[in-house]
């Protein structure tokens, strides 16, 4: 049966990584400090190390991404591996058969490992569940699920900013309810052991039970930046005011957009996220997009360290000193 | 043709009867319990020492898959699973392909039963023409044709036709059969909104998809005086609902499945797609709210909602999968796993799949009636099987049950007093 958790194998180890959900805390703090190691490799002259020598890699991504797969395109190539992608429209593989047939013709090609990128929620569990015993899967955004490696690098950066999560309180602000990128931001700051995890929203874009998962829920944005000291703002899709989820961008934006007004009630030194791409005058002003507190397009670099170190680990190829 | 089942410990909840008794049959009918007949003679002797005779079991919903889905199944597979579990008479909700909504489907699936002859089949005709939820079906044909009640499937169907359809239904004195669903907030959800769909970042269903539903028929029926059935409630506000409307004299039953009684959301685990069910598993809360209502009987019967599915149709993640369990063979003993856990009586378990069902369905079946049909039921109580793919003779292998241990197996199945299935000793032990 499906029923437990598949990402790791029998000695515990990442086998896949599909969610943050069921980590410990020593294994995020292991990811964390892998990619620490891989930020210099950027700096070289030569941008590459030979990790994942003739490891094959596939980035099966069914719906569009420019970031994500652009990023783990490089941070494969970074490690040495051979990179494949398949761009594939989510309208043509909808149904489970053809998913599976695919996969398994990327198997008969002898491939490593798959990124993948899916619009349903569970699909990575899906077909990690299905593959042959060598291929390991990473998760790059499952529907509503899961974005673990995008929580990562969050993570990755925060602990570059603020040294310790302990001390910390962490306002999310937007979309939770379709947000999986929130989600998995949820369950590693909850693991690493932040004071306050607090999401933002009217309450037709907060998930039903989110408290289950340890965090405050917050109507006011005045309210929810008092005294933080992350703020990561999501992106809002235009289809929630199809949905009837919100009125207008521009109501949105008068209750919830970060203006620089908003930002000054967090702490002096508060640092701003976005998983990008942003919607300026959406969620952000551009004056706190691109000011001093936007650590936005570090958030971006850092995706390719991380990136690198969860390939590395995941294929069984821990840099020394950096596994328990 | 005459039979004796000897030594049985008969249970017959609709004459009071819980003994150990001779059950006597002449010419496919009910002779006599307890006294043999004048002159009887027996050509076939059961013996059902240590074993439990009841009446043939009543599902109120066990799709067969044709016509239209004969990949998933077909009358002669889905009717030789019901037979193994005891069921001698199933009710078939109206969406097959082309949906039952004219009399030659009807009269199709019933020949078709009748031809492979393992259980008695009646059905649902379509409320709405094609199910579309807009204009009315035949129902007066359909009636003639032998269809026992009208459902909509959980299509869309807007107060005002469903007004309507609830005035010719009742003028026809047939039963609208309602699966309690609010299509708007039901949506393209798969999951109880709750911890679980939060979680996993599941499209989910609210329970006030269910609520607001039993909410409006309540008022078409007191508007219209339907009597009507709903099928498969999931909620503990919506099982609350109907005892108050029940109390309030409104003409109304309602069914549970078995895997609404056992499982909760908790077990989609980490997307398990067997788990894929409409209405979707709720919270633990609400599983308890299903089991009080059938302990105080504002749930009068327990169905299995069979729904045999091909391979691929679970072979996908957890929100394109397809909804639905292959349900029948599990019927009797999960629901006699109720007795075990102080929920229900032997007799009640019993009554909630035989003669309370066969009422709903307005049949005067489920009961052992001298002159009846003997369709019977003999089962060991104390037997146990596991639920495996191998053991399941359903053609869909879709259950949540899998590897689990069930207690109860049919060992003997009569349908008008002819053997239609018997449990090989060697099987399965």
């Amino acid at each position: 049966m499906i029923q437990k958790n598949i990402q790791l194998d029998n000695q515990g180890r990442l086998k896949h990584l599909l969610t943050l959900e069921g980590l410990t805390r020593q294994m995020i703090i292991d990811i964390l400090d892998a990619a620490e190691s891989f930020t210099s490799v950027a700096g070289q002259a030569v941008k590459k190390v030979p990790l994942l020598r003739g490891k094959t890699i596939v980035n099966l991504f069914f719906e569009d991404s420019t970031r994500t797969l652009t990023t783990f395109e490089l941070a494969a190539k970074r490690l040495s591996a051979d990179v494949l992608k398949i761009n594939v429209r989510t309208s043509a593989t909808s149904k489970g058969e053809s998913l599976l047939d695919m996969l398994r013709n990327l198997e008969a090609m002898h491939c490593d490992m798959f990124v993948v990128r899916h619009a349903e929620s569970g699909a990575a569990h899906f077909i990690a569940s299905h593959v042959a015993p060598h291929i390991s899967v990473i998760n790059a955004g499952d529907g509503r699920h899961a974005h673990p490696t995008q929580a990562l690098l969050d993570m990755f950066t925060i602990r570059k900013h603020k040294g310790e999560f302990a001390p910390l309180t962490v306002a999310i602000v937007g979309d939770i309810m379709h947000s999986r990128v929130a989600r998995s931001q949820i369950h590693a700051l909850t693991t690493l052991g932040v004071s306050e995890v607090r999401v933002v929203a009217p309450n037709s874009l907060i998930p039903t039970a989110v408290n289950t998962l340890g965090v405050h829920v917050y109507h006011d944005l005045s309210e929810g930046l008092h005294n933080a000291d992350v703020v990561i703002m999501l992106r809002l899709q235009k289809e929630r005011m199809q949905g009837a989820n919100l009125p207008s961008e521009h109501e949105y934006f008068q209750r919830y957009g970060l203006i620089p007004e908003k930002m000054a009630l967090a702490k002096p030194n508060a640092i701003v996220m976005h998983p990008g791409p942003i919607n300026r005058g959406v969620e952000m002003s551009s004056e706190v997009a691109d000011g001093p507190q936007s650590v936005i397009l570090e958030q971006v670099s850092n995706g390719i360290a991380v990136r690198m170190a969860v390939m590395s680990l995941v294929l069984g190829r821990p840099l020394e000193g950096t596994m328990t | 043709m005459t039979l004796i089942i000897k030594n049985g410990h008969i249970i017959d909840p609709a004459n009071n009867i819980d003994t150990i008794q001779d059950l006597y049959v002449i010419a496919g009918k009910i002779a006599a319990i307890g006294h043999p007949p004048t002159d009887f003679n027996a050509q076939q002797v059961i013996d059902a020492t240590g074993l439990i005779v009841c009446p043939g079991l009543v599902d109120l919903c066990a799709r067969l898959r044709e016509p239209g889905y004969e990949h998933k199944g077909n009358i002669k597979t889905e009717t030789n699973a019901a037979a193994r579990a005891g069921v001698t008479t199933l009710c078939c909700p109206p969406d097959t392909n082309p949906v039952i909504d004219t009399p030659a489907v009807i009269e199709y699936i019933q020949e078709r039963a009748q031809e492979v002859g393992k259980a008695k089949v009646v059905v649902l005709a379509a409320l709405t023409q094609e199910l579309k939820g807009q204009q009315l079906s035949e129902m007066h044909a359909l009636k003639n044709a032998g269809c026992v009640g009208v459902n909509n499937a959980s299509r869309a169907v807007n107060s005002a036709v469903m007004r309507r359809a609830m005035e010719y239904a009742a003028s026809a004195d047939l039963t609208v059969f309602i699966d309690a669903n609010d299509p708007a907030l039901s949506a393209d959800g798969c999951a109880h909104e709750g911890v679980v769909s939060v979680r996993l970042g599941l499209p989910c269903i609210p329970e006030t998809a269910e609520t607001i539903a039993v909410a409006r028929e309540l008022q078409l029926i007191q508007l219209t005086g339907a009597r009507s059935h709903f099928y498969h409630l999931s909620s503990a506000r919506a099982v609350q609902m109907i005892a108050r409307a029940q109390y309030d004299g409104y003409p109304i039953t309602a069914d549970v499945t078995t895997h609404h009684l056992f499982l909760t959301e908790m077990d989609i685990g980490y997307f398990n797609s067997q788990c894929n069910v409409r209405p979707p598993l709720r919270t633990q809360r609400d599983m308890e709210g299903l089991r009080s209502g059938l302990c105080h009987g504002s749930i009068s019967a327990v169905c299995s909602d069979h729904q045999p599915h091909d391979i691929d149709a679970k072979l996908a993640p957890f929100p394109s999968s397809e909804p639905g369990i292959s349900a029948i063979e599990s019927l009797l003993p999960l629901t006699l796993r109720l007795v075990d856990n102080n929920i229900l009586s032997r007799s009640e378990a019993i009554a909630k799949l035989t003669h309370q069902p066969a009422t709903i369905l307005g049949l005067n079946a489920g009961r052992l009636d001298i002159g009846n049909a003997a369709d019977i039921c003999i089962f060991d109580p104390e037997r146990y099987w596991e639920c495996s793919q191998q053991n399941l003779i359903s053609f869909g292998k879709n259950s949540p049950f899998i590897g689990w241990e069930l207690k109860g197996a049919v060992t003997h199945t009569l349908l008008d007093g002819k053997l239609v299935y018997q449990l090989n000793r060697a099987e399965n032990q």
